[in-house]
C-alpha cells in the first residue's frame, strides 16, 4: 500500500558544509527491511531534485532501524556562505518524510501497532520497549 | 544506578542555549560533571571578530555569571564542571571568572583549569613555511590560496588536556576548541582510569559525548517521535549515567519535562551523522553501527557494545577566512495574492538591482510561508494564502555592491507592489562571510603547545 514515510518513521537532518544528512529511523525490523529496499540513493536522490545538486549517499545502520543521507550541494554553500532560510538543513528531515513508498500492508499495520502502543505508555509514563 | 556510576549531565549545546538549563541540572538532582557545549565552527569566528575588536574578549561572555550563580551549589553538591567556554581566548575567559568569583563568599576557592594551545592562528605563516600546508579536505587546495584571508585557526583538541586539569584537581575546566563529545569523556577517563588505547571504551563516551553535545535534542526537544506529547515548558536536559566498562545509560532528572526514549536519543544519534562507522575524534574512531540500545522505560534508555578503532594520525583543525559579502532583507505582502504581489516585487528589485550594474555571485528568493523550506517538494503554494514574507539574499565580494542592495528594500514599500509591511527591523546587515577550511595537522605540531593552568579563585 502507499503511505508517506512521515506515517511510518520519523527523521533529524542537520549539515557538515555543504551536505545535508537526514537520519530516517523506523519503528519495526519488517518496517525497516522494507526502506532498505523502498528509499533508496536512486529514489532520494529524484525525490529531493534540483534540492539535491550533488548527488545521495545512503548508509545502512540496522542496529538503529535507520538509515543515514547524505544529500550532498544541497546548502547553497553551506555556513555562512549560504543565503537559505535553512542554511543548514534542519528541515529536511521533514522533506524527506513527505516521500511516497509503497510498503506490504501488514509492515505498515505492524508499525501503526506499533507506534499506538509507544504513544499509549508515553501517555501513561510507562514507555519501554 | 549504583555507586559505581559517573554522571554527567548536559548544560548547554550551543552558545544561546536555554541558560535555565545548567543550573536545573545541577540543583534538580545527584550529578557528578557539568559538561556544557558552546562551541560551532560559526561561534569560533564570531568570538575571533569579538577578539580582534577587544582583546579581552573571544569567550561565552554568558557563562561568566553562570558560575558566579552557581559556584556556591557546585562546592556543596562536589559538581565539577567541563565546558568549551574559552572559545578563542580560553585565559581572557579565566580571568574574567577569577574577577567576578572575588566577590562570591564560598566556603573554599574554586580551582580553574585551563586548556590552551588550540590556537594555530597566531603561527600560521610559519607552519605553512615549514610545510604544513593544511590542504582542504574537500578540494585538495593549500592553505596559502587563502592564507591572507584567515581569521581563526583552532586544532580540535581531545580529551587529554581535560583530563589533566582534572587530576589537578580542578573544579572548573575551561578549554578552547576541544572536541564537542570529549567534554563527556575527558571526565570518564579520569573517572575509571580507561586507557589511552582502550578503543571500545573511549568509542563508548564519544557515543555518550554525542548524545550529551546537543542538549535537549536527546531529550524530547525536535524530536518528531511523538512531539505533541513531550512537555517542553521545562525540559530535563540528558544526563549520562556512565559504568566503567563502558556501557551507560542516558537519563533525565525526574520532575523536568522532556521525555528520554530509545526513539529520542536515535535522533540525536543520527544528528549530523556521516559514516557511521567512521565517526573520527582526536582520541578513537567509534563505529556507531556497533550501539546497542535498549528503552528500560521511565526516560532511562541504556547505551552498549560500543565499539572503536584505533585513533588517526592527524588532528583537525578548522580556520575560517573571510570570502566576500552578503546579506538578506524581508518584506511582507497580504492577501489577496500575496504569492503574486511577492514575484513581482522581487521582479522589480531584481530590475532595480541590474539597472545599477550591481554584480552578485547570487541572488537568492524565497517565499516564506509558500516554500521556502521545502522549495518544490511542497507544490504550488494555494492562492488565497493570507500573506508572504518575501526573502531575498544577495553575495558578493564587492562590499559596496552588497550595501547598496541593502538600500534597494525599503524603496518597494511606497514604489513597488502593494499591501506590504514588514520593515520595522530597518535596513539588512552587510554581513562578512566566514567560510570554513577544513584540514588536517599533525598531532606533535599541537601537542607541543597544548598546555593546562590551574589557578583558584574566591
Amino acid at each position: 500500500m502507499k503511505v508517506q514515510l512521515r506515517e511510518v518513521a520519523f527523521a533529524r537532518s542537520g549539515d557538515k558544509g555543504d551536505t545535508a544528512n537526514v537520519g530516517l529511523i523506523t519503528y519495526t525490523e519488517e518496517a525497516y527491511e522494507a526502506l532498505v529496499r523502498e528509499v533508496t540513493e536512486e529514489r532520494v536522490e529524484g525525490h529531493f531534485g534540483e534540492l539535491c545538486q550533488g548527488g545521495v549517499e545512503r548508509y545502512e545502520i540496522p542496529n538503529l532501524r535507520a538509515l543515514n543521507f547524505l544529500l550532498h550541494g544541497s546548502l547553497d554553500g553551506g555556513g555562512t556562505r549560504s543565503l537559505m532560510l535553512d542554511a543548514q538543513g534542519k528541515t529536511f528531515s521533514t522533506a524527506l518524510l513527505r516521500m511516497e513508498v509503497d510498503l506490504p500492508e501488514e509492515v505498515v499495520d505492524g508499525v501503526r501497532d506499533r507506534m499506538h502502543e509507544e504513544r499509549r505508555r508515553w501517555r501513561e509514563g510507562d514507555d519501554g520497549e | 544506578m549504583s555507586d559505581d556510576t559517573v554522571r554527567v549531565a548536559s548544560g548547554q549545546g550551543f552558545w544561546g542555549d536555554w541558560l535555565e538549563a545548567p543550573k536545573l541540572q545541577v540543583r534538580q538532582g545527584p550529578i557528578d560533571y557539568l559538561m556544557l557545549d558552546y562551541l560551532a565552527e560559526i561561534t569560533m569566528s564570531i568570538m575571533q571578530k569579538q577578539r580582534s575588536r577587544n582583546p579581552d574578549a573571544g569567550y561565552a561572555r554568558d557563562f561568566v555569571p553562570l558560575i558566579r550563580e552557581l559556584a556556591p551549589d557546585l562546592i556543596e553538591r562536589d559538581v565539577t564542571v567541563v565546558c568549551n567556554a574559552g572559545g578563542v581566548n580560553p585565559e581572557g575567559c579565566r580571568d574574567a571568572l577569577v574577577e567576578i568569583l572575588a566577590d562570591v563568599d564560598l566556603p573554599r576557592p574554586l580551582r580553574i583549569g585551563v586548556v590552551t594551545g588550540d590556537d594555530v592562528l597566531s603561527d600560521m605563516d610559519g607552519l605553512i613555511e615549514r610545510g604544513h600546508d593544511m590542504r582542504n579536505m574537500e578540494t585538495g587546495e593549500p592553505l596559502s590560496s587563502v592564507q591572507d584571508r584567515v581569521q581563526a585557526a583552532n586544532a580540535y583538541l581531545g580529551a587529554g588536556p581535560i583530563v589533566e586539569a582534572l587530576e589537578r584537581g580542578a573544579d572548573v575546566v575551561v578549554t578552547g576548541r576541544s572536541t564537542d563529545t570529549a567534554l563527556t569523556y575527558a571526565p570518564l577517563i579520569h573517572e575509571f582510569g580507561w586507557g589511552p588505547e582502550d578503543w571500545d571504551r573511549l568509542a563508548a563516551g564519544v557515543v555518550a559525548g554525542h548524545i550529551n553535545e546537543c542538549g535537549a535534542q536527546a531529550t524530547g526537544g525536535n524530536t518528531l517521535a511523538d512531539w505533541r506529547s513531550v512537555d517542553l515548558v521545562a525540559p530535563g536536559y540528558p544526563i549520562v549515567e556512565a559504568r566503567e566498562d563502558g556501557s551507560f545509560v542516558v537519563t533525565k532528572h525526574p520532575g523536568l519535562g522532556g521525555r528520554v526514549t530509545w526513539a529520542t536519543v536515535t535522533e540525536q544519534l543520527v544528528y549530523e551523522m556521516g559514516d557511521p562507522a567512521e565517526y573520527i575524534t582526536p582520541d578513537c574512531v567509534a563505529d556507531f553501527s556497533t550501539i546497542e540500545l535498549e528503552d528500560l522505560g521511565g526516560d532511562r534508555v541504556e547505551v552498549k557494545g560500543v565499539e572503536g578503532r584505533e585513533r588517526p594520525e592527524q588532528l583537525k583543525v578548522s580556520i575560517a577566512y573571510r570570502d566576500g559579502f552578503k546579506a538578506t532583507g524581508t518584506l511582507t505582502y497580504a492577501w489577496p495574492d500575496a504569492v503574486e504581489k511577492a514575484r513581482r516585487a522581487d521582479e522589480v528589485l531584481r530590475g532595480r538591482l541590474e539597472r545599477l550594474g550591481l554584480e552578485f555571485d547570487e541572488i537568492r528568493t524565497e517565499l516564506v510561508g509558500a516554500g521556502a523550506c521545502h522549495g518544490s517538494l511542497a507544490g504550488e503554494p494555494p492562492e488565497e494564502l493570507p500573506e508572504v514574507e518575501m526573502r531575498v539574499g544577495v553575495r558578493a565580494d564587492r562590499k559596496e555592491h552588497v550595501a547598496r542592495f541593502t538600500r534597494e528594500l525599503a524603496p518597494l514599500i511606497l514604489a513597488g507592489p502593494p499591501s506590504v509591511t514588514g520593515f520595522a527591523g530597518g535596513r539588512p546587515k552587510v554581513q562578512t562571510i566566514m567560510a570554513f577550511w577544513p584540514a588536517l595537522i599533525d598531532r606533535e605540531v599541537v601537542d607541543d603547545q597544548v598546555e593546562v593552568q590551574i589557578v583558584e579563585a574566591a
